[in-house]
């Protein structure tokens, strides 16, 4: 195992094409299924368990190939029963097994809410320490794929809010698989958040045991002019935002959570006291939001600091609509980011 | 179909039929007699505490929910006794019986109770959520239903650690008759079906969930019939006979160790008291509460030892005696143990420790400034 400091954190690098270094660029479905693959031969006590992730090789074919490797006994297809599956990882993790759960949409978790939150993030504590609960739960959430209310939601934010979980939502392939290896290998259950739109985004992914630290965020651009706070997906679209503006001479911080639960409130406070200006871009929706807790933190944290008020950039609140137009009148996206950075700066009489 | 329809409507008035008024129940032969005065002690321990933890309540000394065993004694000693060390146990909220027949200290459990640092789950868990990692009782659950899951996961554990056999481990999930109405029931036992899973489903059918029947609850209210839709075989024995419970236990764990198959049984009982400690049960019957109260398993079984000649007036008042100076001394304990120090408060927040992990007190700053 190599020590690099910045194993996982994601770069802009990450992001781009790689201009034919060592590094392999590989998309975010392969650093997934790479790091599956991994711990699954490191550790015999690895299983996965999930609707169609067998046979059908996943819906998003995230275990694609992993069941011909590993067998039926490692990569379990379960019936559709997500309270029944989700339960049955709690309780063989808490033999001493370290079940990956697939769900194959965050918004079926909806049916496994109790087993989620009444169990998984309960039994250690609850008991007094005795038996922790060492599983991942992973699921893709987003919308933007035309897939109507019920199959499009972010509800990052009913497992953020739950002491006993870790929750985690990388958003490059790097992070994607340094992070599963950390949520793997942790012994408490983690919700991991995939987004669909970040399934075929490419990156540079080092080989090899680069872990993450769950808790940390991490400074994805550095900046002087303003701090965007993104997650998943949001980070992209902010480092692309950072980018376009950097060509006007505006010069965007973006802090990239990584980690939703333990929330890292010091370096989203370091950087906006450097900046003194903040927006958060995040693709739940805004009331009660991850924006609204960042908000909130910042109050506390950098209120001294602040030269305008924190702004939040989110999902409109409907059930989002089938229609495309719709769809994309109610996402957030680059331009929504960019009209809000500069209705910022200009309240502060940018450039200064 | 019209004439099942009606036959099946006519099944679910018929009330419950309890079972035989009898006053003393015969042995068999084969039976050790130190067993029976043993299973005799467990059932007197059981109810002595549960007596305590009754009036503990009332004083105040015990809070939140409190479900007692009281009425199902026969039932907790049949199921522990037949449950060997090697296997696991996942109960409901009405656990205080199990935590003890599985062998912890009636003073940790009291501790438990009493909200104490030494109790079993060091005061975290309460009246519904015994735990001890040592004994292998892998809780006590409040959710209804929530436990079933979780036992079922641990029956899935254990196909990857051993092979079926008179030695193999085996997971036990105790359940009550409202719980079989859930979709975690069903999805548990699919699962188990699916995957042949080495667990024994027990539902303990006191007659009512809260104040609901079972028949006015479940549309099979036979519930040992429900495993059939998943091809599990159910047996229904009487919850008021220590013997019947041990063996029906014995027969579904049989076919979990050596075959590897799930199993359900259904032990039939009546709840001597409310839903709760606070419940005063006004929805019931004087005649419902009259056949409870028959049906006590405690006193048959005390007049079944005697009549048996394995027991006389004066030892029976020494195993009581005996129970009633433990559960003072479990008091005793529970009482002279330490509250948990708030400032163990975030203890066991995480079983791997992690930055940033939350620790604020109500009105402390989140985020340290500069």
């Amino acid at each position: 195992m190599t020590a690099v400091p910045t194993a996982g954190v994601p770069t802009e690098g990450g992001l781009q094409a790689s201009k034919g270094d060592a590094i392999p660029l590989i998309t975010y479905r392969q650093a997934l299924n790479d790091a599956l693959r991994a711990e699954l031969t490191r550790d015999k006590n690895v299983i996965l368990v999930g609707e169609e992730i067998g046979i059908f090789e996943g819906s998003y074919k995230i275990t694609a190939g992993l069941l011909t490797e590993f067998g039926p006994e490692r990569v379990r297809d379960t019936p559709i029963a997500e309270e029944g599956f989700v339960g049955a990882a709690i309780g063989a993790a808490m033999l001493g097994m370290r079940p990956v759960v697939e769900i194959m949409t965050l918004n079926f978790s909806l049916i496994a809410m109790d087993q989620i939150v009444n169990h998984a993030a309960k039994i250690y504590s609850m008991f007094g320490g005795q038996t922790p609960v060492p599983m991942v739960i992973r699921m893709p959430g987003g919308g933007g794929q035309q897939l109507a209310a019920t199959h499009s939601q972010n509800l990052e934010v009913w497992f953020a809010h739950v002491p006993g979980l870790k929750v985690v939502a990388p958003a490059t392939p790097a992070d994607a698989k340094a992070l599963l290896l950390a949520a793997i290998r942790d012994d408490d259950p983690v919700i991991f958040l995939e987004n669909l739109s970040l399934y075929n985004t490419k990156g540079e992914v080092p080989d090899g045991d680069d872990v993450a630290q769950i808790g940390k965020a991490a400074v994805a651009r550095e900046g002087t002019d303003l701090t965007v706070i993104a997650y998943s997906r949001a980070t992209t679209v902010a480092l692309q935002v950072a980018r376009q503006l950097a060509e006007v001479g505006i010069s965007i911080e973006v802090v990239d959570l990584r980690s939703l639960r333990p929330l890292d409130r010091e370096t989203v406070c370091a950087s906006v006291r450097k900046t003194s200006l903040a927006v958060v871009l995040e693709d739940d929706w805004l009331s009660y939001g991850i924006g609204a807790e960042i908000s909130a933190t910042l109050m506390e944290g950098a209120f001294d600091y602040l030269d305008a008020p924190v702004r939040r950039v989110a999902a409109a609140e409907v059930p989002l609509p089938y229609a495309e137009t719709l769809e994309l009148a109610a996402l957030p996206d680059a331009n929504d980011l960019i009209k809000v950075i500069r209705e910022v700066l200009a309240a502060t009489g940018f450039p200064r | 179909m019209a004439e099942r329809r009606r036959a099946a409507a006519a099944r679910v008035k018929e009330p419950a039929a309890p079972p035989e008024a009898q006053t003393t129940r015969a042995f068999p032969a084969d039976e050790p007699p130190e067993q029976l005065l043993g299973y005799y002690a467990d059932m007197v321990l059981i109810r002595k505490f549960e007596l305590s933890a009754d009036q503990m309540y009332k004083r105040a000394k015990i809070g939140g929910y409190c479900h007692l065993n009281l009425g199902e004694e026969a039932i907790v000693v049949g199921l522990m006794a037949a449950l060997l060390p090697t296997d696991y146990l996942f109960t409901n909220y009405r656990d205080h019986g199990y935590a003890l027949m599985r062998g912890l200290e009636p003073g940790r459990v009291m501790a438990e109770l009493f909200g104490k640092s030494t109790g079993v789950s060091k005061g975290r868990g309460g009246s519904m959520h015994m735990f001890d990692v040592g004994v292998r009782l892998l809780g006590g659950y409040g959710i209804v239903g929530g436990q079933l899951p979780p036992a079922t996961g641990a029956a899935l554990a254990l196909t990857y650690r051993g092979a079926p056999g008179p030695d193999a481990e085996v997971v036990m999930c105790q359940l009550g008759d409202g719980t079989t109405n859930i979709g975690a029931f069903h999805e548990s036992l699919n699962l188990a079906a699916v995957w042949h899973l080495p667990i024994v489903y027990v539902v303990v059918n006191n007659r009512l969930g809260m104040g609901t029947t079972v028949e006015a609850a479940a549309g099979e209210p036979e519930l040992y019939k429900r495993g059939s839709s998943y091809r599990i075989p159910g047996e229904r024995v009487d919850g008021t006979d220590v013997l019947a419970v041990r063996n029906g236990a014995r027969r579904a764990l049989d076919r979990a160790r050596l075959k590897r198959e799930p199993a359900l049984l259904e032990v039939m009982c009546y709840r001597l008291r409310g839903h709760s400690v606070v419940d005063p049960a006004r929805y019931r019957s004087s005649a419902d509460v009259e056949t409870a109260q028959a049906a006590d398993p405690v006193p048959l079984l005390r007049q079944s030892l005697i009549a048996a000649g394995l027991l006389d007036e004066a030892e029976a008042q020494r195993f009581e005696a005996d129970a009633d100076a433990r559960v003072a001394a479990a008091v005793a304990f529970a009482d002279a143990s330490p509250d948990p120090s708030p400032s163990q408060l975030f203890d066991y927040a995480y079983a791997t420790p992690v930055p940033n992990a939350p620790h604020a007190l109500p009105g402390e700053p989140v985020v340290v400034l500069p």
